[in-house]
């Protein structure tokens, strides 16, 4: 009997994750001017094969504004990670390096960090901002970062201890070599699976912000204002101006976290050779 | 060249000392054993010889002058039991070989690595063929002493007589200080010119 | 008297990733057969990594997920099988493991022996196995961290004869003893053993199986080269090439190396893993696969054992 390659259905799995999220990521950027086309003769059509997701008070196509929405949201969401998980992996290996002093104050900021609440960090942020596009991004880059900080930390604590770091030092080999070639490289499948798994944590919040008014300006196609403003026309019955859009935020964000799952199966050597 | 460890007293966190006042010296050329029953500090003396830990109190002297700090590929170089430990999982093992600097192929000769070790990874060799890197990147050309501990306690016979068989011929030849630390009395007596212990 | 335990013809091997998606079978030990007696310690014989000791993992149904097993052992004449090890584990099969971590750390001594058991007998065993090896009955409220060296040894010792076993495995249980704790404990093995069980002592270290054991296996490239009977090796009588190389390999005997290097198990597709070795190689010894057979009251996997042509 053959026996299931896991590493290989892992593998394919990723890459279909990833195809489906970059095609959504660039049918919205091209779609992006047909969201805003809006056409008072369509105007509140239900889903119907001309328009799958239905229209809104305003003739605009929901399919398009949903595929426009979740591309910005998973840019935004790519940026914020990105940005989150840099700070991360940097004060990170600077607090657990330098010890001491720097240690213990960047240890303080995360705990004053993780100790206010997320969203509320996330509008202040914002709105000190200017809130829009960079508010957003400011916000929830800057909040994220903690935990995988703290995660970093821990695991430049233990690799600084390692045998063959300190056999390294003895045989004279530079400080920036020792790091580069010992340090980073044990650090990479923590940053990776870090990294991917702050993407649905950052789209979330993104959406939630804007919900809430304090991210992203109306006038432009995020999830989060498609939902915010079918909040109203809900009570109307117009179910398909929140159902579709919140749907496939929620399959982006599943996604995202199916991904960062797998990558840290493939990685772990408790289970690298399922 | 005169290796010294003077007066040193050493003790893990606020325990008991593991070593108190232990006076050791080793000279170019010499080959020492050291022996004790387990759990005497003789891993201990070594670590605080080659650097990796300081001592409470006391010493460690190179021709008479305090050897660390020290920057740069130290002249005491230790090689462990375990040579997996002191490996990078994650560096094929011809990249730690190099660190360094190249590796002197006539070495490699000696130590039986073939060539296609380099490529491999830690993980996908044997405890004798990972020994025969670790001694290979010890003896780089700073190294005057070399702290053998237990190098060769997990290897089968006919390795660890193929590593001593080398060891010998290279600590002649660059006139080396060893230090070598067994359990083994019979090991001790056919490779050491002088052997001493560790008392309580 | 039936034998405790009948290895016949056991495999182990693993399932890896090489590169990519090239998945392969990694053979370790490879048809391996081992008969212990009662009232006998067998040594295994075999360099660290050689897969040794997933002999003893594959006794106690502690094989990685991604391993297999082949071949048949017998228990008492019944097949092993995972239930059934899991029914005997602790009990009639006992491991004395390498050091003190395998002791948890935050349970005290005496709890650890019960096993989570709280009645009277109990209590009454551990006290008895404790007072077997020379502690007294207030070791028992010790957390393994405040145990000497020497102490945790017997702890362990004390652990695994709690239920009168019938097979002790101990894998590599004296690391970095000097020889007379050695001898103390391997003592213990002997005792075990006279008193009816089989010991099966897995370890690297050539002098210390010779100490030990009755019958000592030894292992080349995952396969057993010989089965030798511990007196064989002084008095010259040894059949293999490579167990005769380990002897001459002693410090306090010739202390002469042959060249090469073990070969990976599976590395030599065919033919014996010791010919590129070997002093006397002979026609047919690159072919084929070679079988363990009996020679001179012993066994060996050779075709012309002591360099003899055979019958």
């Amino acid at each position: 009997m053959k026996r299931v390659n896991r590493r290989f259905s892992t593998l394919l799995f990723l890459g279909i994750a990833a195809a489906l999220l970059g095609a959504v990521t660039l049918a919205g950027i091209c779609l992006k001017d047909a969201a805003l086309v809006t056409d008072f003769s369509r105007k509140d059509l239900p889903p119907c094969q001309g328009f799958l997701f239905g229209t809104d008070w305003m003739g605009r196509d929901m399919f398009a504004r949903t595929l426009a929405g979740l591309s910005l949201s998973i840019r935004v969401g790519l940026l914020t990670a990105g940005i989150s998980a840099c700070v991360a992996l940097v004060l990170g290996v600077l607090s657990a390096a330098f010890g001491g002093w720097v240690d213990a104050l960047i240890s303080w900021w995360i705990d004053l960090v993780m100790g206010t609440p997320h969203i509320l960090l996330v509008i202040l942020l914002s709105i000190a901002c200017g809130k829009g596009f960079t508010g957003v991004v400011v916000g929830v880059a800057l909040s994220h970062w903690t935990s995988l900080a703290r995660v970093i930390r821990g695991e430049v604590l233990q690799l600084k201890t390692a045998p063959y770091l300190l056999a390294a030092e003895k045989l004279g080999v530079s400080r920036w070599n020792r790091v580069k070639l010992h340090l980073l490289p044990h650090l990479l499948p923590q940053f990776l699976t870090g990294l991917i798994l702050l993407f649905p944590h950052a789209i979330l919040h993104e959406a939630s912000v804007t919900f809430l008014g304090f991210g992203l300006s109306s006038e432009q196609p995020a999830v989060g204002v498609i939902l915010s403003e079918s909040m109203r026309y809900l009570t109307t019955g117009k179910w398909w101006l929140a159902l579709f859009p919140g749907a496939a935020l929620v399959l982006v964000v599943v996604l995202f976290a199916l991904l960062g799952e797998r990558v840290r199966l493939l990685l772990d050597p408790g289970s690298v050779h399922e | 060249m005169t290796l010294e460890g003077k007066d040193i007293t050493f003790a893990y966190g606020k325990g008991a000392p593991v070593l108190d006042r232990v006076n050791i010296s080793l000279s170019s050329g010499e080959r020492v054993g050291l022996w004790a029953p387990s759990g005497r500090g003789k891993t201990t003396l070594c670590r605080l010889l080659a650097g990796y830990e300081r001592p409470r109190k006391g010493q460690v002297l190179l021709e008479g002058r305090p050897l660390f700090p020290h920057e740069g590929p130290c002249p005491v170089q230790m090689v462990w039991q375990h040579p997996e430990t002191v490996l990078d999982p994650l560096l094929p093992l011809g990249r730690s070989l190099e660190e360094t600097g190249p590796a002197d192929p006539g070495l490699l000769e000696q130590l039986h690595i073939r060539k296609e070790w380099l490529r491999r990874f830690p993980g996908e060799l044997s405890g004798g063929e990972l020994q025969r890197f670790c001694l290979a990147r010890a003896l780089q050309p700073a190294t005057r002493f070399l702290l053998c501990d237990e190098i060769t306690a997990m290897l089968d016979l006919v390795t660890q007589a193929q590593i001593w068989d080398f060891l010998l011929r290279e600590a002649e030849r660059r006139s080396l200080g060893l230090l070598v630390v067994s359990h083994s009395q019979p090991l001790l007596d056919r490779v050491c010119t002088r052997k001493i212990s560790l008392k309580e | 008297m039936e034998p405790i335990l009948e290895i016949q013809h056991l495999s182990i091997s693993f399932h890896q990733y090489e590169k990519g998606f090239v998945q392969r079978e990694l053979p370790v030990i490879r048809d391996l057969s081992l008969t212990l007696e009662p009232g006998e310690v067998t040594g295994v014989l075999g360099v660290s990594g050689s897969g040794k000791s997933l002999l003893a993992h594959a006794l106690l149904d502690l094989l990685p997920y991604n391993s297999r097993r082949e071949g048949t052992i017998l228990f008492q004449g019944e097949p092993l099988t995972s239930q059934r090890i899991r029914k005997l584990r602790g009990k009639e099969i006992v491991l004395v493991p390498q050091g003190v971590t395998y002791l948890d750390p935050l349970m005290k001594v005496g709890p650890q022996l019960r096993k989570g058991r709280r009645d009277r007998g109990a209590r009454e065993k551990v006290r008895s196995a404790l007072a077997r090896y020379g502690l007294k009955e207030a070791a028992a409220d010790l957390y393994p961290f405040q145990l000497s060296g020497g102490m945790a040894r017997r702890v362990l010792m004390a652990s695994a004869v709690m239920d009168s076993p019938r097979l002790v495995i101990a894998d590599e249980p004296t690391p970095g003893l000097d020889a007379k704790a050695a001898s103390r404990l391997l003592g213990h093995f002997r005792e075990l053993a006279a008193e009816g069980a089989a010991v099966l002592f897995i370890t690297h270290d050539l002098e210390l199986a010779l100490a030990v054991a009755h019958r000592v296996a030894v292992f080349y490239a995952g396969e057993t080269v010989e089965i030798a009977r511990a007196s064989d090796f002084p008095e010259g009588r040894l059949r293999h090439p490579f167990t005769q190389a380990l002897w001459d390999a002693l410090p306090q005997g010739a202390f002469r190396a042959i060249p090469g290097a073990q070969p990976y198990s599976g590395e030599v597709k065919e033919g014996c893993p010791f010919l590129a070795r070997c002093p006397h190689p002979g026609n047919g010894c690159g072919q084929g696969e070679l079988s363990l057979v009996p020679w001179n009251e012993g066994m060996v996997r050779c075709l012309y054992p002591h360099g003899e042509v055979m019958a």
